[in-house]
Formats: structure tokens, C-alpha cells, sequence
């Protein structure tokens, strides 16, 4: 099949696969709503004259303040870690590349305890993601750093300097979290917080993730024929006119605060950012401009679908969504990278 | 030509410098650079040809002195900028990515376009023209990680020509090439050379240097060490000092119009 085939037809199997999804995530849950009211309670939200005697406010309650922000979130996150995921590891042309291994949701998730544990979290929804992303920020800052000299960046380095602060978060992490057991009110949010989840999340979540998301992933498609130069490396980038140093500070800044929100938003999740785009990759080949969207929408229907396998599966378990995309995503990709042992590639 | 505008290009360097840590390796270089000439850098490994080339790209700033490219600092251009007025074909690109070899000649157009903005129908024809001009019309289609090295390099000279610059800076474009394809490329060169364009290639093969190039400038640990005409350049006793080569130099005859060098032996230094 052509690039070109292949590619319409990725664009169309894509979406209509994160409808049904999205459309099952409605569906499922403890209270049974048929089909037929969520469709009524749906066309009645968008103003269609309905029959409105036959709908419960609770079904109202139910569809509208629970499921749809939970399915929403996680539509929205799994896109925003995907498409990271996707940039980072064409702009340091890695295939390792990916939040979790550079640190950044690591320092995400350390900004987040903090905040949690200073009982900043109350004052306002704000304080969360605003610490999540100053973390983020600053691992990605200190990681890129480290590891550039006028401008170049030495791969080894990065993903070393990324490895090591990503293990120094995890551990101040553990250690706020040990300091605050004995308040065990606060060790039970940390705790639940870190293991990741869309339990519970409303509008709220919503409004704070919609627009970084929507404007980050624009933002970034900007980006996409600058991407496509700097996997050929550094001299060639420059030679076509991309200012290597400022496209990745760009780059950097964008991705950070998409993570960072993302991870304040559903915890840590791992394994999206890295999986789904080496996927995608293989069936659309480097791409940006196509690679870019198709990480989007193929993290989204990954993140729903876990979320949408757990709550299905065992629903009274309460079982981390970060648990199920990991134990999922990792044999997955070994599978990947065992079939296609020597050709993995960017 | 379209950009026939532009097509007088100026360069300069006034005395530049450039270290790697403690290492020096262009030591105070001033240079100046008329449209229309092909210029060969030649010199052993390791005398700076790659640093300049890059210095006058601006992908490194210089330690010291500055390049100016039409009468203006090089540093106060945007990178962009430059790109419309500099390509340079990089030494050995490895690629390991599933680009066709028109998507990467393509690519030459990027700081002539948008971020959306399509090709147009001259940028198609440019494109087009490049790949003819350097035999890869039949495997526009073939993914470059598939291709000989030598087929790659002309990949990469087609996305400098693409690129439509005054001024070309070619790290060793003939380094892997078969004979027929150095010809094929040094022709090229030259004649872009004629058009008016201004071409500086770092270069090791020093018989085709004296033949397809006006200028030849010999580095030599960072320094300028000879510049001039071939004969000027290519003498036994420059060879020697420098290359660390016994060589006979003699004039070749009109049909080829270089110098043959003859490496004798390597002389101890």
C-alpha cells in the first residue's frame, strides 16, 4: 500500500475507532443507561426538542457530570502524552525519548506531591497543574542542560542526565510521601494520586486540560516540517533554515507544560508518550505532519481504552489506570521491538 | 534563473577564530569571497576545513572576528535568512529514517515556505530539476536509508541545489562518489559556478581541485597557508611542508587542464 493509502486510511480508521470508544465510555458504568436516553440526553443538551418526560435527573447526573468529563480527560490526556511523546523523541532523534524516561512526568509528579503535601492543593484547582508544570519544566530544563553544549546535544547524555533526575524525583517523591504518613489524610491522597487515574474527574479537569491541549497540540503541528529536518540532525536542520536552538526551547517549553498538565490533571501514567508513537510510526513512516495528529488520536484511544478495560473488567478493584497502560503497553512493545529487533527507528 | 536578484553574493570572514576547548583550530583566518568562482578548500585532516565551512554557515559562532555575509554581520541574519542564502552539503550524513529521496530534496524548499504552505508549482520544477541535474530522477521514490553512500551524498547535494542559493558550501561532496559521479557533480559545480553562483567545497582529491576549481585556499592547522591559482598553490614544496607528502607536480596538458600530483612517498615531519 502507498504512503499515501496507508496514511488516508489511518486518518479515517483512527477517529472512528475514538468515537466508538468514546462512545462506549458513556456507556459503561454501575447504572445501566440505555442507548436510546443517552442519545435523548445528549440531543436535549445540544438543544433538539426531546421528549423529555421518559429522562431521570439522575441518568442526567450520571452522563453528563461523571462519565462525560472522565471520558473527555481521558481523550484529551492520552492525546497530549502521545503526541509528547512523538516530538520529543523526533527532536532529540531517540527512540527512547519519551516524558517518563527524560523525567519529565517524574517532575511533574514531584511538583504535584508537593503541593499536595504543603496543602496548597485546596486554595484553588489552579495550584495543582501550576506545580505540576513548574516541575516538568524544570526537570526538562536541567535534563536539556545538562546534556547540551552551544546548542548540540549529546544523546548518551540526555537520556543518562534524564534517567538519573527521573530517579531523584521518584525519590523525593517517596520521601514527602514518608513524611506525610503519619497524616494519613494527605499520604492517602498522594498516594492515590500517584498511581494515576480518571476516577472522579468533572469539569473542572476538563476546562484546565482542553485548551492546553487543543492549543499545545496546534502549536506543535506548526512544528511538524522543522521535526522532519532535525531527524536528519543538527547541520542538515540548519542548513534548511531552522534554528536548532530555538525550535528545541520552543519545543521544550510546549511539551513540558502539556505533560505537566496532563500529569496534574490523571497522575502519573506511563508508557503512552513512549508506545504509541513507534506504533504509528512503523505504519506511517517519520512524518511529522501525518505522525503528529495520528499520536493524538492513537493515544486517546489508548488511555480510553485502558481506562475503559479496567472499569469494565473489574470495576469494584479500583485498579490504577497507570497499572493497566503499563502492564499492557510494555510486553506490547517488546513484541515490537523483538519483531523489528534491528530496524527500530525514528 | 528566478533569484537572479540576490544572485551577487559577498562573503567575508575577517579575522576569525574558533577553538574546541583548549584547541585552536582556526587561528585568526580573513577571507573574502566573489560571486561566480568555485573555490577549493583543500589541506590534510584535521587543518580546519570542516570548522570554517561551519563557521561560515553560522552554525558555530566564532571565538573571535566575524563573517559577513553582502557587507552585513552574519550574526544579524535569522536563520531562515541565511538558508535562502547559504546551503551547505554536510560530510557523511547518516540517516536511519524512512525518507524517500525527493522527500529530503524537497526539504531544500523549507526556508522558502510556510509551515502549511504546500509547494507550489516552481517549487515542484525545482525540485525536479535538482533531481535531474544529479542523476536521481529514477529513484526519486527509493527510501535513502536503502541507498549506497554515494547515492545519499547526491541526495544531499540535490537538496542543496533545491534549495536555490547563491552561495553553496560542500563539505567533501565528492568523498564517496564513483568517478563518474565526482565528474558529474564537480561539472555541475562549476558550472553553477559560471552562472554566477559562488561555490566553496572543501575537497581531498587535489587533481580535480586544480581542475575544476579558480581558487584553491590550503589550510593548514587553522591557518591560511597558500591561496591562489593551483599552480600557485600545488607546489612541491607546499605538498611537502604541508601534506607531508615527496610529490612530482606536473602541469597536465590542455584536454584536462589540471595539475597532476604524483604521490611519491610520505616524508617524515
Amino acid at each position: 500500500m502507498s504512503a499515501y493509502k496507508r496514511s488516508s486510511f489511518v486518518f479515517i480508521l483512527l477517529p472512528v475507532i475514538l468515537l466508538v470508544l468514546m462512545t462506549a465510555s458513556l456507556f459503561q458504568g454501575p447504572a445501566h443507561i440505555a442507548m436510546g436516553k443517552i442519545t435523548a440526553i445528549l440531543s436535549h443538551q445540544l438543544g433538539w426538542p426531546i421528549a423529555n418526560d421518559e429522562l431521570r435527573p439522575w441518568m442526567q447526573n450520571v452522563l453528563l457530570d461523571v462519565r462525560m468529563p472522565r471520558t473527555l480527560v481521558g481523550a484529551l490526556a492520552g492525546a497530549c502524552l502521545a503526541i509528547c511523546g512523538a516530538v520529543m523523541q523526533g527532536m532529540f532523534r531517540n527512540p527512547l525519548a519519551s516524558p517518563s524516561i527524560l523525567g519529565v512526568s517524574s517532575g511533574a509528579s514531584l511538583g504535584a506531591v508537593v503541593a499536595l503535601y504543603l496543602g496548597l492543593a485546596s486554595i484553588s484547582i489552579w495550584t495543582l497543574p501550576l506545580f505540576a508544570s513548574a516541575g516538568a519544566c524544570l526537570t526538562l530544563l536541567l535534563v536539556y542542560r545538562i546534556a547540551s553544549q552551544r546548542g548540540h546535544i549529546a544523546m548518551g547524555t540526555l537520556l543518562l542526565a534524564g534517567i538519573a533526575i527521573a530517579a531523584l524525583n521518584t525519590a523525593t517523591t517517596s520521601f514527602i510521601l514518608s513524611l506525610s504518613l503519619n497524616n494519613w489524610e494527605v499520604g492517602r491522597m498522594i498516594v492515590y494520586w500517584t498511581m494515576g487515574g480518571l476516577e472522579g474527574r468533572t469539569w473542572d479537569h476538563v476546562s484546565l486540560l482542553a485548551p492546553v491541549a487543543i492549543a499545545g497540540t496546534a502549536l506543535l503541528l506548526v512544528f511538524s516540517r522543522n521535526l522532519d529536518a532535525l531527524l536528519l540532525g543538527e547541520v542538515h536542520a540548519a542548513s534548511v533554515g531552522v534554528d536548532v536552538i530555538r525550535t528545541r526551547r520552543h519545543l521544550l517549553i510546549i511539551t513540558a507544560i502539556m505533560v505537566g498538565i496532563t500529569i496534574s490533571v490523571c497522575g502519573g501514567i506511563g508508557f503512552i508518550g513512549l508506545v504509541v508513537p513507534h506504533i504509528l510510526r512503523l505504519i506511517l513512516g517519520p512524518h511529522h505532519r501525518y505522525l503528529l495528529p495520528a499520536s493524538a488520536f492513537g493515544g486517546a484511544i489508548c488511555l480510553l481504552g485502558a481506562d475503559l478495560l479496567l472499569r469494565s473488567i473489574a470495576p469494584e478493584k479500583m485498579i490504577p489506570l497507570g497499572v493497566v497502560t503499563a502492564m499492557l503497553g510494555a510486553p506490547f512493545f517488546l513484541f515490537l521491538l523483538i519483531k523489528k529487533r534491528w530496524s527500530v527507528q525514528i | 534563473m528566478r533569484e537572479n536578484k540576490s544572485m551577487k553574493v559577498k562573503l567575508e570572514c575577517q579575522n576569525l577564530s574558533f577553538s574546541y576547548q583548549q584547541n585552536k583550530v582556526i587561528k585568526d583566518i580573513s577571507l573574502s569571497f566573489e560571486a561566480g568562482q568555485m573555490i577549493g578548500l583543500i589541506g590534510p585532516n584535521g587543518a580546519g576545513k570542516s570548522t570554517l565551512l561551519n563557521l561560515l554557515m553560522g552554525l558555530t559562532p566564532p571565538a573571535e572576528g566575524k563573517v559577513l555575509l553582502n557587507e552585513r554581520p552574519l550574526k544579524s541574519y535569522a536563520r531562515r535568512e541565511i538558508a535562502r542564502h547559504i546551503s551547505l552539503v554536510p560530510q557523511n550524513v547518516s540517516i536511519g529514517y524512512a525518507f524517500t529521496v525527493r522527500e529530503i530534496v524537497a526539504m531544500g524548499r523549507n526556508p522558502h515556505l510556510g509551515s502549511f504552505k504546500p509547494e507550489s508549482n516552481q517549487d515542484l520544477e525545482l525540485i525536479e530539476q535538482a533531481l535531474c541535474k544529479t542523476d536521481l530522477i529514477n529513484m526519486q521514490n527509493r527510501r535513502v536509508d536503502q541507498l549506497s553512500g554515494g547515492e545519499r551524498q547526491r541526495v544531499f547535494i540535490a537538496r542543496a541545489l533545491a534549495q536555490q542559493t547563491p552561495l553553496l558550501l560542500m563539505d567533501e561532496p565528492t568523498a564517496s562518489l564513483d568517478l563518474c559521479h565526482q565528474l558529474d557533480i564537480l561539472t555541475l559545480l562549476s558550472n553553477l559556478a559560471e552562472e554566477g553562483h559562488l561555490v566553496i567545497t572543501a575537497i581531498h582529491d587535489l587533481e580535480l581541485a586544480s581542475r575544476f576549481c579558480h581558487r584553491l585556499i590550503l589550510l593548514s592547522q587553522g591557518t591560511v597557508t597558500a591561496d591562489g591559482k593551483a599552480e600557485e598553490v600545488l607546489t612541491q614544496t607546499n605538498l611537502k611542508q604541508y601534506f607531508s607528502i615527496e610529490a612530482r607536480v606536473e602541469l597536465e596538458s590542455k584536454d584536462a587542464g589540471g595539475i597532476r600530483v604524483t604521490a611519491l612517498h610520505a616524508c617524515s615531519k
